[in-house]
């Protein structure tokens, strides 16, 4: 809307408060963004996993927990992700919220979704973290690849975070969230390769599942983790996560305009 | 009173159809206004004139579809940020963060605004004071009445020390005693020399706070002046409301009207209004009629009567 141009830090603005707002509470979502993954690492992977013999060829002859840990984190941090931004978005894009007061100052609305893009990658980043710390404790990793779990996890989630705040700026209400979590992120995790290897699905459902974002992730996670990955693979799934946030930013950029400055 | 502060002409607003059944919608549909710098100027009108609409462009928060519209000289479409940065803007709803306390909110507000912790804490403390709030500093907004709040968000709206405040319906769902004491703490402002923008529906507010204002009505702009040049234009000096038993007004009107000339007859769901320069006389000759209202009642004319013969509607319903 506007020619004149961005003074320095008017992102920050918005990013400094998502942290005073998040002080206030970060209760409700610490145990689904951190605890959570966690308990599931260590129930399924540790647990159940031990019954499952690392002799089951479609492992790759690693643990069921080695195989198990890096999609559990991918998955995390998809879900992570989306909560990160559907839920806030479009709770702060509401009338009287934190979105329409930011921009009736000098922020204009691609400010305030660059600070709340920022303070999205951090939070995800972060899960990721407390995730790598406790999956690299239980002795998963077994290459120095390993190291660049963490990027691709928080890759991950950001790719999911973008165009999902793209679409939730636009949402009149939170309900439609609700039907996302069911319809595309449960399949998703479930099915994207985090419980159980894509290669034990009929080849049709294969090809599917290959188009599917979050199998992106779990592959790159997985790969840099136990240092299966290869160059072709990893420039593949990381230049599909990479376009997956751009678009989704680019269109989040058009519809904070359309709907903050209508 | 001479220095423009903002002008638009020929202002169009259009919202594009909500979905590909619906037509776009034109909220505003061409409009002039010039506002003077120091002066307190009102946006009458009901529920969907055009008001909140008007208010937005002149916020820089919704560029103009058609037309051409200036604040402190320059253009919303290339220049918004500036703008914004010297206005203030007190909306509707509030628009708090009612999980932060009341000093975070301003806070949070002077950052936007990109001022540093000291000057938001110094203003903070200055403005806590004339919102009549500094004992609340420390609390959370949820814990605050609706007065309360309003005048926290009119606290936070001059964070930016703004030269224009903008008001939208600033003393919509509160009570009596709260609406005076803001309109106590706006007349203050508008001695320290802010000019004053607000849009109500309430006829009293606007006459208590306007120097000059216009009626809106679907878009449009119908009258234009101070709220006395509008009821000495388009109303009478006084008027006599007379209420009649249940199934009486039909026939008490038929009479009135064949009896009455001159003078204009309004008819409401539950009152006749006889628009007449002496009440008294009015009344007197309505008895002589042989008319029996339930209650007679002469008053001065308002605004809600100019609107009423502007557009045949009650502004409130």
């Amino acid at each position: 809307m506007t020619t004149d141009t961005a003074p320095r830090g008017m992102a920050l603005r918005f990013y400094r408060y998502c942290w005073l707002h998040y002080r206030r509470n970060w209760k409700g979502t610490i145990v689904i963004s951190v605890a959570n993954p966690l308990l599931f690492l260590i129930a399924i992977g540790a647990g159940l996993g031990t019954i499952v013999g690392s002799h089951v060829a479609a492992l790759g002859g690693v643990s069921y927990l080695a195989f198990f840990a890096p999609g559990m984190l991918a998955a995390a941090s998809m879900q992570n992700g989306i909560i990160e931004s559907a839920f806030p978005v479009s709770y702060h894009r509401m009338p009287g919220r934190a979105y329409p007061v930011a921009v009736a100052t000098p922020l204009e609305p691609v400010d305030v979704l660059n600070g709340h893009a920022l303070f999205m990658a951090v939070k995800v980043a972060i899960g990721a973290t407390a995730f790598c710390a406790v999956m690299f404790a239980f002795g998963v990793a077994t290459s120095p690849l390993a190291a660049l779990t963490l990027p691709a996890a928080a890759l991950t989630g950001f790719a999911f975070a973008m165009p999902v705040t793209a679409w939730a700026v636009t949402l009149p209400d939170v309900r439609p969230v609700q039907t996302l979590f069911k319809w595309v992120v449960m399949p998703l995790y479930l099915f994207s390769g985090t419980f159980f290897a894509t290669t034990q699905l009929p080849e049709a459902a294969q090809h599917l599942v290959a188009l599917t974002p979050l199998w992106h992730g779990v592959e790159l996670c997985r790969t840099l983790t136990l240092g299966t990955a290869t160059w072709a693979g990893s420039l593949t799934h990381t230049a599909y996560l990479s376009a997956m946030a751009l678009a989704g930013y680019l269109l989040a950029r058009r519809n904070f305009r359309r709907h903050l400055h209508p | 009173m001479s220095d423009v502060i903002a002008q638009a002409t020929g202002l169009v607003k259009t919202y594009p159809p909500r979905d590909k059944r619906s037509a776009p919608f034109t909220a505003v549909n061409g409009i002039d206004f010039t506002l003077h710098r120091g002066e307190a100027f009102g946006f009458l009108g009901p529920n969907g004139a055009g008001k909140s609409s008007t208010m937005r462009m002149l916020a820089c928060v919704s560029p103009p579809t058609a037309g051409t519209l200036r604040v402190l000289g320059l253009d919303p479409a290339a220049d918004g940020r500036r703008i914004r940065a010297r206005i203030g803007v007190v909306p509707q709803d509030d628009a708090l963060d009612t999980e932060l306390s009341v000093r975070e909110n301003l806070l949070i507000y002077g950052r936007y605004f990109g001022l540093s912790t000291d000057v938001i804490d110094e203003r903070a403390t200055g403005l806590l004071d004339f919102a009549q709030l500094s004992d609340k500093a420390a609390e959370r907004v949820d814990a605050l009445s609706g007065g309360m709040r309003r005048r926290l968000t009119i606290a936070r709206s001059l964070i930016n020390e703004p030269e224009i405040l903008l008001l939208d319906e600033p003393t919509t769902g509160l009570d009596p005693q709260a609406r005076h004491v803001l309109w106590d703490r706006l007349f203050r402002l508008k001695q320290q020399g802010v000019t004053l923008v607000l849009t109500t529906h309430y006829m009293d507010e606007a006459e208590q706070l306007c120097d000059r204002l216009v009626v809106m009505d679907g878009g449009k702009i119908v009258a234009m002046g101070s709220p006395a040049e509008l009821i000495a234009a388009h109303a009478t000096r006084e008027v006599l409301e007379l209420r009649f038993g249940i199934g009486e007004q039909a026939a008490a009107l038929d009479k009135l009207r064949q009896a009455v000339t001159g003078d204009r007859i309004e008819e409401l769901p539950d009152r006749l209004l006889w628009y007449t320069a002496e009440g008294d006389a009015a009344l007197a000759a309505a008895h002589t009629l042989g008319l029996t209202p339930v209650t007679a009642l002469v008053r001065r004319s308002s605004l809600e009567d100019v609107f009423l013969a502007l557009t045949g509607r009650t502004l409130v319903d």
